[in-house]
């Protein structure tokens, strides 16, 4: 479905991303983990065409080039990013932040639809509603960054970090949801600093390496690799 | 339901506006040939509607944007010089000969509209390049927008003392073909409150709109609202460009209330009213993101400046107080640091007054305060 071939990023002199590829197929969860400054989140940001990818990269979803499409045009094409941080419009209210996710959306019966969707994954976004998405818990913006990204009902989900700054009785709720969401039929690709969650609940990943991939495959495979385990598992 | 409510507040808010303009008109047919009412009141709402204007305008930038632009008064030049330039060619043709009748009425809305576009394409040009800075570069390069057009202007050929005389450059502008008299001020004092009450209202429907909305969550994020679908760059040019109109348009007020334009009054170094800091004085004060507070701050902060310059109190002051009152400047930069020490939110915060909803508000702020009493003697009790 999503398909990165030879991925390069520079920030100006510095070479941030040599070459990535990878694949991730309809229905799977992908992680990709590595250490800090691996470049995961810009490979994610790249992917959603915030940052520009060198000339000779491919980005394509279900064949469509993502290189040639605007940012803000990305979405309509159903890939959906959820940011590190909980990047949520702190000035504006719950549900006006899950009505931004569907900006795009001209019916108000899919905008409606999306509503219903994200209230049962989230129904603690529901009773929340009419408050200052900058008021909740930092567990609680990260469901709504998520909940944001469903809104367009979108066929592929970016998450970056979405365990960053979570207490750890929040990381296992967050990582539940993300299951869960996966069970329901949504791809995701999932970049993770926390190696443990993120191999304990995808089919596949990769391996990220100061811009390089320097392992894949099956997450069950990885996690019992001992080189993952030393560097990434603590074992 | 919700349909229902919004078509009752604009009935309600028509009503309450014809009344008061009514009785407005009223007040102005009795009272209009007498002193202070013609030689202070009038000029003094003229000067406000201007203003109001133009923190209105540049609180959208500012507020609910969120982009730091300090050039503001540059895009009022262009409107001023535009309407006063348009009108004395009209009179140069003979479109109209006196400054009465229809035409000559239609003739000064041509010329604000004028203003307003002229401005809001310079807007456009400018915002262009310009928003794709942040932050303080962002501010930089307006500020030098604001210098660099009252030198462009200065520098015309066509914008002599005499207007539209050839190779006359000068500073000032002694013919404006609007100027009313103080007279006139008072029988087209309409225009302005009409063209007011038009361009605030403009205003508040666009940032209750889908745009506002939007607006508003690249304030708030601008990764985020990228990722949800928004075109961030072209939101920030459109804004931009709305605000610029609305600063024209001031600037035909202004054109319209004064009989000579110099280029220095919005110049960066002008100490007077009409300074692009000024103008962010007025929109903090009021409150980031409240056309209300913008509004009431405009008027506010006239009423100071009017003080500073005419009070008869200034004078009664001990010297050493009364020499601070030369440089209103210092006066509004202490303003400035109280507000964001004791209020950073502004009067307002971002608060919108509406007469539909102003007996629920009411409500809920009596609640609210009942409550904050409540919970003070309750841990005074702890205590």
């Amino acid at each position: 479905m999503l398909e990165i071939k030879d991925l390069n990023v520079f920030y100006g002199a510095i070479h941030a991303l040599k070459g990535i590829s990878l694949t991730v197929e309809e229905g799977e969860l992908v992680s990709l983990i590595g250490a800090n400054g691996a470049g995961k989140t810009t490979t994610l940001h790249a992917i959603s065409g915030l940052i520009p990818s060198a000339p000779g990269s491919v980005v394509s979803l279900d064949g469509a080039d993502l290189r040639k499409t605007p940012a803000n045009k990305i979405i309509s094409m159903g890939l959906a990013h959820v940011p590190e941080g909980r990047h949520v419009f702190a000035r504006m209210t719950v549900e006006e932040n899950l009505r931004m996710g569907a900006y795009i959306l001209r019916d108000q019966k899919q905008i409606a639809s999306g509503l219903e969707l994200v209230y049962t994954h989230f129904p603690r976004l529901k009773e929340r509603r009419r408050q200052l998405a900058g008021t909740l818990s930092g567990g609680e913006q990260q469901m709504l960054a998520t909940g944001r990204a469903l809104m367009t009902e979108p066929k592929i989900l970016l998450m970056d970090e979405p365990s960053m700054g979570l207490s750890p009785l929040l990381v296992k709720e967050i990582f539940a949801i993300i299951e869960t969401l996966h069970k329901s039929g949504i791809t995701i690709l999932l970049v993770e600093q926390n190696a443990k969650m993120a191999l304990a609940v995808a089919d596949r990943a990769y391996v990220l390496e100061t811009g390089k991939i320097s392992m894949s495959g099956s997450a069950k495979e990885l996690a019992e690799d001992d080189r993952v385990r030393k560097a990434y598992l603590g074992a | 339901m919700k349909n229902n409510k919004t078509a009752q507040g604009i009935l309600l808010n028509t009503i309450v506006i014809v009344v008061l303009f009514a009785l407005f008109q009223a007040l102005t047919a009795a009272f209009g040939g007498a002193g202070s009412f013609k030689l202070v009141l009038v000029p003094s709402l003229w000067q406000c509607c201007y203003l109001i204007l133009l923190a209105a305008s540049l609180n959208l930038v500012l507020g609910f944007l969120g982009q730091l632009s300090l050039g503001h008064c540059g895009f009022m030049a262009i409107g001023a010089y535009t309407a006063a330039l348009l009108s004395l060619a009209c009179e140069r043709a003979g479109v109209f000969t006196d400054k009465s009748g229809a035409v000559y009425i239609l003739i000064i809305f041509a010329c604000i509209l004028a203003a307003g576009l002229l401005a809001a394409v310079t807007g456009l040009l400018v915002g262009i390049p310009a928003l794709r800075l942040k932050g303080d570069y962002l501010a930089i390069i307006t500020l030098g927008f604001g210098m660099i057009i009252v030198n462009v202007i200065n520098n015309l050929p066509f914008c002599g003392q005499d207007g539209l005389a050839q190779g006359s450059a000068a500073a000032s502008l002694y013919k404006t073909g609007l100027g009313f008299g103080s007279k006139a001020k008072v029988t087209y004092l309409w225009i302005a409150l009409l063209v007011t009450v038009l361009c605030v209202t403009l205003m508040f429907m666009f940032v209750r709109s889908k745009y506002g909305r939007a607006i508003r969550a690249i304030r708030d994020d601008e990764i985020a609202a990228s990722a949800s679908g928004i075109n961030v760059s072209s939101y920030k040019v459109l804004t931009f460009t709305y605000s610029a109109f609305f600063a024209g348009v001031a600037g035909a007020l202004y054109a319209c209330a004064t009989s000579s334009l110099s280029t220095a009054s919005f110049a960066f170094t002008n100490a007077g009213i009409l300074n692009s800091t000024f103008v962010v004085v007025m929109v903090v004060l009021g409150g980031m993101g409240s056309l209300t507070g913008s509004i009431v701050a405009a008027v506010i902060m006239f009423f100071v400046n009017y003080q500073i310059a005419n009070g008869s109190w200034v004078a009664a002051l001990p010297p050493f107080l009364n020499g601070v009152f030369k440089y209103p400047m210092l006066v509004y930069a202490v303003v400035l640091i109280v507000v964001i020490i004791f209020r950073p939110r502004g009067i307002f915060g971002t608060y919108e007054f509406s007469l539909i909803n102003l007996a629920g508000d009411i409500r809920r702020a009596r609640v609210r305060r009942a409550e904050a009493k409540a919970e003070r003697k309750e841990a005074k009790a702890h205590a």
